[in-house]
């Protein structure tokens, strides 16, 4: 598109879709608070992330092969202009968060009437197009400092959202202010390292970063800068000893939050990780190979074991998932550190493979919420015998979660064992599989819960109203479908990676 | 004496250091949530000060051009001017510490509405006895953030 002709100015709907990808659901979350009603609230967030999943779709669709678009906001041309440019990875990801934006928020609508007090209805949709604003900006934006901004706008709006659980555990409060420290910590500590980029290379442009950094060889700034943008995604990433925050504030969040942010939020970071580790710093970046060998592998093996483990002790389902993310988190920074197409590719189809399985999960905990009052194992008694097609989805992602064949779940994980044997790691491919052994302890020890219990004799619940239901459907279905057909998540990760190894290269203007 | 010079022309560095450092430092050891923020505060506004403090070109003045009467910019290339892009990232920076604050207030306001207290120890104590409670009734789990 414009990426050939630089003057070339903008003038079609399709060339301004980057822009509107993101300024759609900007522009709606103050519509919605100006509006002020609850009903039009939901109806105008549906269509904003509707429509913002539409035009990522758009966008994949034009740069599957490889290519990508550059919008230069407001006519001017990168370096000097702001940028944004999507290529196969964000297109990827964009539609990933857009869908599950799409998808959560017909579930949310029921979820949030029993969870959150009436009058904060509006501005929870609000706050969640916010969020969902800048989610999508960091991972559309060709400019780092960009990235910061929507950075924090996503932060800020999540850290009101976990707090809106207040109503039914007081604990989410200190969550979201503990969320908010260590989330502000890792945001300034990514500014520092752009601030160390900007001091050696004097541009902000990610394309133009990648070039100046490989025409001057590293400096000590140049690792500084490194170390600073990898601990504060890693925060922001939940990678394993940064991830403090992200069990109480999944736990005590409202479910459609929690279904949210597990499936999106630290995903967004994970890319904005993978764009910086690969696109910025080229993998030739000796100091950025060693950090990934000796930092990374023991880490995200810790990850793996430590969090898996504990989540087999817990005894609130909620709280059992966040650990799990945890683990799950490790896998995809495993992957990133094998340092090969396959392994980068592994990553690439986690995430979005991840994302699915645990917005199911989270969801089902949610439906099975409204019933009994808390995600505490006793409460849930025997509850997927009363609830079957909720127990259903959740036995489907649950089943995903640990890799079992035939599940969405198998097919990144195998792609992973893969990469490991490439490299010749044997031991590594045998530690994912033993993890795998305790992904599959604390799903069965949900499914005994849900179906090898006998219910309380009283209990009247029953399948939640068809808008929760059927998104909790949706994606169970996708969990399974995806599991056969990776045409397009494996495919799209595939050209992804290549893109990623291809280094400051592959960001050519 | 090139290890002066070396301390002398790093200066703003070394202060951005202990700046933030002391900020950071202030953050992980009070207990109090409020001295907390403050803590934060210091620390973002130690690297706004490595912002601005990088933008200075030595002998620059303002990044001004004067205007003529009909509005036409003046351009005179034999003047140094400061790097602005800086100062301008820094506005941005500083509106979202405003946003941060603010936020981190409420939440104190109602962390101390529900809690009663606003020091760390405290509420760990009373968040512990709530863990506690919820034990008794569920069943033991496994505590910490492994």
């Amino acid at each position: 598109m414009s990426a050939a002709d630089p003057h070339y100015v903008a003038k079609t709907f399709m060339d301004h879709l980057p822009i509107l990808q993101v300024v759609i659901p900007l522009i709606s979350a103050p519509l919605i608070i100006f509006i002020g009603n609850r009903k039009l609230a939901w109806i105008i967030a549906m269509i904003a992330s509707a429509a913002a999943f539409v035009i990522a779709c758009l966008m994949l669709a034009q740069v599957k092969d490889g290519s990508f678009i550059s919008y230069h906001i407001g006519g001017w041309a990168p370096p000097l202009g702001i940028e944004y440019r999507i290529d196969a990875l964000s297109a990827f990801v964009l539609m990933l968060i857009s869908g599950i934006a799409t998808i959560v928020l017909p579930y949310a609508y029921t979820s949030v009437k029993s969870e959150i007090p009436k009058r904060l209805h509006t501005l929870f949709y609000a706050l969640f197009l916010l969020c969902l604003t800048g989610l999508l900006g960091m991972v559309a934006t060709g400019d780092a400092f960009n990235v910061f901004v929507f950075l924090e706008i996503s932060s800020l709006s999540t850290y009101v959202l976990v707090a809106m659980g207040a109503g039914k555990d007081t604990r989410a409060l200190t969550a979201a202010y503990d969320y908010l420290i260590m989330g502000t910590i890792g945001a300034t500590f990514f500014v520092i390292g752009l601030g160390l980029l900007y001091m050696t290379t004097g541009t902000l442009n990610i394309a133009d970063l990648a070039d100046r950094i490989a025409n001057q060889g590293a400096n000590r700034t140049v690792q500084a800068a490194f170390t600073f943008i990898v601990v504060g995604m890693g925060l922001k990433a939940a990678m394993y000893p940064l991830h403090h925050w992200l069990p109480n504030a999944y736990t005590y969040a409202p479910s459609a939050v929690t279904t949210f942010l597990g499936a999106t939020a630290t995903k967004a970071a994970i890319y904005v990780l993978l764009r910086f580790m690969f696109s910025v710093f080229s993998p030739g970046f000796h100091f950025e190979d060693w950090t990934l060998y000796l930092i990374f592998i023991p880490f995200s093996l810790l990850a793996m074991f430590a969090a898996s483990f504990v989540a087999v002790f817990q005894t609130n389902l909620k709280r059992m998932l966040a650990f799990s993310s945890i683990a799950q988190i490790g896998y995809m920074l495993l992957g990133i550190a094998m340092l090969n197409a396959t392994g980068l590719s592994a990553s690439i189809v986690h995430l979005v493979n991840h994302g699915m399985t645990k917005a199911a999960l989270f969801m089902g905990v949610g439906a099975m919420v409204l019933y009994s009052g808390s995600a505490f194992f006793d409460n849930l008694n025997g509850l997927g015998r009363k609830m079957p097609f909720t127990g259903a989805a959740m036995v489907a992602a649950g089943l995903s979660l640990i890799g079992v064949p035939g599940t969405a779940g198998f097919i990144s994980k195998w792609v992973l064992v893969q990469a490991a044997f490439e490299n010749g790691w044997w031991i590594i491919a045998i530690a994912i599989m033993l993890s795998s052994l305790l992904a599959v302890i604390y799903v069965w020890r949900m499914f005994e819960v849900l179906y090898l219990t006998a219910p309380a004799e009283d209990c009247t619940a029953t399948d939640p109203p068809l808008p929760m239901l059927i998104p909790m459907l949706i994606l169970a279905f996708a969990c399974i479908w995806f599991g056969f057909d990776t045409e397009l998540t494996l495919g799209s990760a595939r050209v992804a990676a290549e893109g990623l190894l291809a280094g400051s290269a592959g960001m050519a203007h | 004496m090139i290890y002066l010079d070396f301390i002398i022309g790093h200066l703003n560095y070394w202060l951005f250091i202990v700046l933030m450092m002391t900020g950071l430092y202030i953050v992980v050891a009070r207990g109090n949530l409020v001295k907390k923020i403050v803590g934060l505060n210091i620390f973002q506004t130690a690297v706004f000060m490595l912002y601005i403090s990088i933008g200075k070109v030595t002998g620059g003045t303002a990044p001004i051009y004067p205007v003529d009467n009909q509005g036409h910019m003046q351009v005179d290339p034999s003047i140094i001017y400061s790097n602005p892009l800086p100062h301008v990232l820094i506005l941005t920076a500083i509106v979202v510490g405003i946003a941060t604050t603010s936020l981190a207030l409420a939440l104190i306001i109602r962390i101390r509405e529900v809690y009663d207290t606003i020091e760390e120890e405290d509420i760990l104590e009373i968040e512990r006895k709530l863990s506690a409670a919820d034990n008794k009734t569920h069943g033991p789990a496994m505590g910490g953030r492994a």
